[in-house]
């Protein structure tokens, strides 16, 4: 009986072995597609996902897609005889965490037809083949014949290129600043229309807010790997530029160069010289808790994207609303180091990217999905976007008419934007990324700069292949 | 030839073979496999990966990073589990067997609660508790501005937190244990004097020591693999809290490195395997003595 019992064992083993075999070549994906599968269909359900909520995050949103967008279109299909049935796919989360959910879902080949996504995401999903070139989903003509396009700006539809290939539709663009309390800078015996000229400005008002402005923390510099690439993208990069140095050019990316080091010892300044809080940079909700900190009088100064303006301060939308923000809160261009310090010599710098939407390739209806991004970027629904607000849309034709309705917006549009840069769009980027935030929190717990670069360069050698391609000058 | 025969036999066991084969087998060679490719979440290697051997296993083996979150895995399986629930799960159930039945009843309920109750509000209500500006425990300490615990203590937090949540379980099998008891040992044990002490040790001990093993060997492997710990500090402050199921979970989902998390959670699994060895030679030991 023993040797049957042992050869039942073996043959399980050799089942499940084949099996594991069988499927072995399954990792990754291949797909090929017919664009215009189920084209004329009579009837069809589309689903939107995009990391906003009603009630939460991006609340402006998610309540236009579901009460807006939704409504409009199902009439719209209705009139020309077809039954469309679409569906808002809400989040609430962390931008990473939301990342892992698409990246998950455009995986395994299911999901939502419509994703909104970050555009800085586009060339790992697209190296995935998780997304595919617009013409690919939907046809070459479809796509091109498409009249949005002559409204959006070549710089803004970069944003949801990668190869020289369309890839999405952008939702718009931001720019990077300092806002700051007038009020806490009042009582520090600092000016209305604060601008620093360089770094030591910055540094100083810090000091003066810490002297005369007692129970708040003077400066919030995202820093640390809790804050995902919010730590990147306000703080290290706008720094970076600020220190003549883009992340990538020239075929190499910053290692432990100088002006790293110089990023990371104004972290040094800041976060072990009193003047930020290196608890909160720690904690799993600090970028939420610095929003309402901000918003309850206790920070001074914060770097953030003009989204903080309308997501996160508005006085009715919102997420950490601010009913005096009007009078409140102000806003300054991030310096250089000192003045002509910038990249392309400039006096200030500052960092844009932008979302926007992408389609599914595993859509059962491609047209359709097709017709409704074109929806959802026309002009009429743009606007409707808004709701009254304002924000840099990817519209030349919406921005000429919101845009001056809203100071913050147009000194973005106007003063920001022109001097501004975009992050490197490779696949690679996110784990550089995330090697940058790791070096904050190194020098935020008590690193020193040094070391956390070196630190840095060596994490990145490998990714980005090889010492050749990292500069360390 | 007594019994089924052969061919029955095995069509009986068949259903079962496949559902551990599905559920077990194949996803733990799906791990092997994944272990020696460099897949990633997204980018090209997630469209094709490429086999890299035994690269993986050889980083594993020598990534400080793994061996922190296995130390701080043995800590909090340890502290957490086999020593916190256990003796509070213990004493609970010791010192309730004689307390009057309503105490008895509000006493286990509460406990159940901690229990039963959704590990995500659960950890909402911690995360609230132990929050530095407006949390609780910071208010009754008077403090201001307030201690984050989960930032400058997480490991202690954690492993608070999980004696708090799991005791319930420990507690509900030792009383389950006490009433096997004989009441008239404790109670010759009570008549020639013996102390507290002397009573547990020689009279009760011996009576529930399979039921220790099996406790220990439970709360163990489950505390183990619980991830938990990823609500509360999701591995953070600088991976002072990653322990083995949180440094999978970050090095796959958030670093997008599929490879080396499928390399990192065989290594784990094996020594899943070792612990409830372990456990299972000693549970055989007290049985047959």
């Amino acid at each position: 009986m023993k040797t049957s019992f042992w050869r039942g064992r073996t043959a399980t083993a050799l089942a499940a072995l084949a099996m594991v075999a069988g499927t072995a070549g399954c990792l990754g994906k291949t797909d090929s597609a017919d664009t215009d599968r189920n084209a004329d269909a009579k009837s069809f359900t589309l689903t939107i996902a995009e990391n906003s909520i009603s009630g939460g995050k991006n609340a402006v949103g998610a309540d236009w897609i579901s009460k807006w967008i939704i409504p409009h279109f199902i009439a719209e299909e209705k009139a020309k005889g077809k039954t469309a049935h679409v569906t808002f796919q809400p989040s609430g989360a962390a931008d990473e965490d939301y990342k892992a959910k698409v990246a998950l879902d455009l995986k395994t080949g299911s999901g939502a037809d419509i994703y909104g996504i970050d555009g800085i995401w586009l060339g790992e999903f697209a190296d995935a083949g998780y997304i595919k070139p617009l013409s690919d989903e939907v046809g070459q003509k479809a796509v091109d014949s498409w009249d949005g396009w002559a409204q959006i700006p070549k710089a803004v539809q970069g944003n949801f290129a990668y190869n020289d290939k369309r890839y999405g539709v952008p939702e718009g663009t931001d720019g990077r600043v300092i806002f700051f309390n007038k009020k806490l800078f009042a009582q520090a015996g600092l000016p209305d229309d604060w601008q620093p000229k360089g770094w030591d400005d910055i540094l100083a008002a810090g000091q003066a807010l810490k002297a005369k402005v007692p129970g708040v923390t003077p400066i919030q510099l995202n820093a640390g790997t809790a804050m995902g690439e919010a730590t990147t993208a306000q703080g290290i990069l706008p720094l970076l530029a600020g220190d003549g140095r883009e992340l990538y050019a020239d075929g190499k990316w910053q290692g432990n160069t100088q002006a790293v080091r110089d990023v990371l010892g104004f972290y040094q300044k800041i976060y072990r010289g009193g003047l930020g809080d290196p608890v909160l940079q720690q904690d799993a909700k600090g970028r939420d808790k610095s929003f309402a900190e901000f918003a309850g009088g206790k920070i001074g100064m914060l770097f953030e994207s003009d989204y903080f303006w309308r997501g996160v301060v508005d006085p009715t939308e919102g997420i950490a609303k601010m009913p005096d923000r009007d009078s409140t809160v102000g806003y300054a261009l991030i310096p250089a180091v000192r003045p002509g310090a910038g990249i392309r010599n400039q006096d200030f710098v500052s960092m844009s990217g932008g979302s926007g939407w992408v389609v599914n390739p595993a859509t059962k209806y491609p047209q359709q999905t097709w017709e409704l991004l074109r929806f959802m970027n026309s002009q009429q629904a743009t606007i409707a976007s808004l709701n009254g607000t304002a924000r840099i849309t990817q519209r030349q034709d919406v921005n000429s008419q919101v845009l001056t309705s809203d100071p913050m917006l147009s000194f973005v549009a106007e003063k920001v934007l022109p001097i501004t840069a975009f992050r490197p769009g490779f696949a690679v980027y996110p784990q550089v990324s995330q090697a940058l935030q790791q070096a904050t929190l190194d020098v935020v717990v008590g690193k020193s700069p040094a070391d956390a670069a070196a630190t840095y360069q060596h994490t990145i050698e490998p990714l980005v292949g090889g010492a050749a391609k990292v500069d360390s000058n | 030839m007594v019994g089924l025969g052969r061919s029955r036999a095995v069509a009986f066991v068949a259903p079962a073979l496949v559902l551990i084969g599905v559920f077990l087998v194949f996803p733990a060679f799906w791990t092997l496999y994944i272990g020696v490719t460099n897949y990633r979440l997204t980018g090209a290697a997630a469209k094709a990966p490429e086999v890299v051997g035994l690269d993986n296993y050889r980083g594993v083996l020598s990534d400080p990073a793994f061996y922190r979150s296995l130390w701080l895995t043995l800590i909090y399986v340890l502290v957490s589990a086999a020593v916190g629930q256990n003796v509070l799960g213990f004493g609970l159930a010791w010192a309730l067997r004689g307390a009057r039945r309503a105490i008895r009843r509000l006493i286990e309920s509460l406990v159940l609660l901690a229990w039963v109750l959704p590990s995500s509000v659960v950890a909402f209500l911690w995360i609230a508790m132990l929050d530095r500006d407006a949390g609780t425990v910071n208010m009754l300490l008077g403090q201001s501005p307030g201690t984050a615990w989960l930032v400058q203590y997480p490991m202690t937090a954690l492993v608070v937190f999980n004696i708090w949540r799991g005791t319930a379980f420990s507690m509900m099998l030792y009383s389950a244990a006490l009433s096997s008891v004989p009441p008239s040992h404790l109670e010759t044990a009570r008549v020639v004097g013996s102390s507290t002490m002397q009573t547990l040790r020689d009279v009760v001990l011996p009576h529930i020591r399979r039921h220790a093993l099996t406790n220990t060997l439970l709360i163990t492997l489950w505390t183990f693999n619980d991830f938990t710990p990823f609500l509360l500090t999701a591995g953070g402050p600088d991976h002072r809290s990653e322990v083995a199921p949180v440094y999978i979970y970050n090095t796959a989902i958030v670093g997008g490195d599929m490879g080396y998390s499928g390399a990192v959670s065989l290594v784990v699994l094996l020594i899943n395997l070792l612990l409830a060895l372990v456990y299972l030679r000693a549970a055989r030991a007290g049985r047959s003595s």
